[in-house]
């Protein structure tokens, strides 16, 4: 343990906190300690991981204690992106509150901007026509599919290979424009509204989608043509990093960790939201809870996904993209330049915002591409959110990670940190 | 849900009401250590989604905990709401009962510097230890405190140099 005290002796900055982390560490399920004679090989050691390490997918930060190669504990350090949107969210209105978002799991904004939406239309009671609703998963099922896409990649480069991750993002950058013609952004796109959307779909986005839906179930067939039996990628991925049923329900795993861990848990299922009921789908599930059970989970959403955008596109409705109520929801542009009361109610929408009851609470969750994201909202009567708290998937599938690490090599830490698919923007809040 | 009404009758301290959608189980903060394991043991919550905790603002309970649990097995869900004291805020810790609500806790600490007893590791989650505020009590500024966080006092040239 000297080893560690002069580790820690003197850092820069944040004097306390590092030491309390080391200290942390040292504490964890505590043991009989022996004397450092013990360890004549000194193949112990305290390897410090981030918080800029290429292969966190972000800030995130590891405290390992190794055994010449094996982890024996682990401990997480989260808050390196953390910018307090919470306390930022108390003072913005609920449509002001989107573009934040956004910035949450960037690579999936559309989920988020519809994970807000939901609940502050349930907590004020605001009826959304049915085109919009078909848009809204329409665009969240386009982000599931880009944010499944990016995890392919990144962990198919974790395992080594680097082409792939080119092939997947070719495919990611086509949902990029169509996004871009959907609502108007590439990335952060805030294109949901409460109430509804933001304008509807064009006929270019919709020839767009149509591609889209035709060409990728060909291009996700030679992506599991090429990896699912694939030495390299199965060999590295098989029995690693595994996390049992008992253990994901315990930890409070969600989204593919715990699919992969053998409970069918999706939010469109369990508590299902928009049209997600009238849907026809699966709910891929594996038993083995390793890596490779994850990417399979994966794969075959981003399949499931490709069958809801179908029987969307089959089914859209003709109708308004937004509730024609001033009082819940932004009026259409041509009402506002055309009309005095438009203005005003435009003005009111973005002065004021929509005031749900006082008093009133609301627990809302979709399902994003990283698992349950849930929005709880307190409100106070005014168009502010008296408490906002983000129930942030990553955050939640972080701590399986810090429980799972222990006992795995210190080779397959990366690639675990890839199957775990944290988005530290979304963890950190 | 008729069997919470009928476990805790009227004259239990115990109370339920339903705001928007999901139940809410509103427990005095003594009760909780009993109640919790209870909620697992026999009905079956045994998936802890979230814990949120809120300022209220006002004199005596002035922080609200919430705990939003899962009854996998009927598929229904239960908050679970209790009050910590603004002078004393100190709650029993629930991560002996779900694991996960380690971190959970280490985040209400963190944001509002309510304590947890019998926690296994209480650090702060996301700011660093030396910060001595609770960021989302209503009293802090949205600005932020100057001052109250180090930051590199020379730009990285002149750090190399010195």
């Amino acid at each position: 343990m000297m080893e560690l005290e002069q580790k820690s002796a003197s850092p820069t900055f944040f004097k306390k906190h590092q030491e309390s982390f080391y200290k942390s560490l040292e504490d964890k399920h505590t043991t009989l300690e022996f004397e450092d004679s013990d360890d004549p090989l000194n193949s112990r050691m305290v390897l410090n991981m981030g918080p800029s390490h290429p292969a966190t997918h972000g800030v995130l930060r590891l405290l390992l204690q190794l055994n010449g190669e094996t982890i024996e504990k682990a401990k997480l350090d989260l808050g390196y992106l953390h910018r307090g949107v919470e306390k930022i969210a108390e003072n913005k209105t609920y449509q002001e509150f989107m573009p934040y978002t956004d910035r949450m799991d960037y690579l999936s904004p559309y989920s988020n901007n519809v994970a807000l939406c939901l609940a502050v239309e349930k907590l004020a009671d605001v009826e959304v026509p049915e085109r919009a609703q078909y848009i809204r998963m329409i665009g969240a099922e386009l982000a599931r599919i880009s944010a499944h896409l990016l995890w392919l990649g990144t962990m198919v480069m974790d395992s080594g290979a680097i082409s792939f991750f080119i092939w997947t993002f070719r495919e990611r950058e086509k949902i990029y424009d169509i996004m871009d013609q959907l609502a108007g952004h590439r990335f952060t796109v805030s294109h949901a509204r409460i109430g509804g959307v933001a304008n509807d779909i064009t006929d270019d986005a919709m020839a767009l989608i149509k591609e889209f839906v035709q060409t990728f179930p060909k291009e996700l067939k030679g992506f599991h043509s090429m990896l699912d039996r694939n030495r390299i990628f199965v060999d590295r991925n098989v029995d690693v990093g595994v996390v049992s049923t008992e253990k994901a329900i315990d930890l409070g795993a969600t989204g593919p960790i715990l699919r992969g861990s053998g409970y069918a848990y999706d939010i469109r299922r369990f508590e299902p939201y928009l049209k997600y009921d009238e849907m026809d789908f699966e709910i891929p599930t594996r038993l083995e809870g390793d890596n490779l059970a994850r990417y399979y989970v994966r794969m075959e959403e981003m399949h499931e996904s490709i069958r809801i955008l179908r029987q969307c596109l089959d089914r859209l409705p003709k109708g308004p993209i937004r509730a024609n109520d001033a009082k819940q929801a932004y009026p259409s542009k041509d009402e506002v330049y055309y009309s005095m009361e438009g203005m005003i109610h435009d003005f009111m929408m973005t002065d004021t915002g929509i005031c749900p009851p006082e008093g009133a609470e609301v627990y809302h969750a979709v399902e994003a591409p990283k698992g349950e994201l849930g929005y709880f909202i307190q409100s106070d009567g005014t168009g502010h959110p008296w408490r906002l708290k983000v129930n942030a998937p990553s955050f939640r599938n972080l701590q399986v990670l810090e429980h799972s690490l222990e006992g795995a090599s210190i080779s397959d830490t990366v690639l675990i940190i890839g199957s775990i698919d944290p988005v530290m923007g979304e963890a950190d809040k | 849900m008729a069997y919470v009404e009928h476990e805790h009758g009227v004259s239990h301290p115990i109370s339920v009401y339903r705001s928007t959608s999901d139940l809410t189980l509103v427990v005095p903060r003594d009760l909780l250590i009993e109640t919790l394991p209870k909620l697992k043991e026999e009905h079956h919550f045994i998936y802890l989604v979230d814990i949120v905790g809120t300022d209220r603002f006002v004199e005596g309970d002035r922080f609200e905990v919430l705990y939003n649990l899962i009854d996998l097995k009927q598929g229904r869900r239960l908050v679970v709401k209790t009050f910590a004291d603004e002078d004393i805020p100190v709650l029993p810790s629930a991560s002996a009962i779900w694991t996960n609500a380690s971190w959970h806790e280490r985040e209400i600490f963190d944001m509002y510097g309510v304590h947890f007893t019998e926690h296994p590791d209480l650090r702060r989650v996301y700011l660093p230890e030396d910060f001595e505020y609770y960021p989302l009590r209503k009293e802090f500024p949205l600005l932020g405190i100057p001052g109250s966080i180090d930051l590199p006092t020379s730009t990285p040239d002149q750090e190399a140099s010195s």
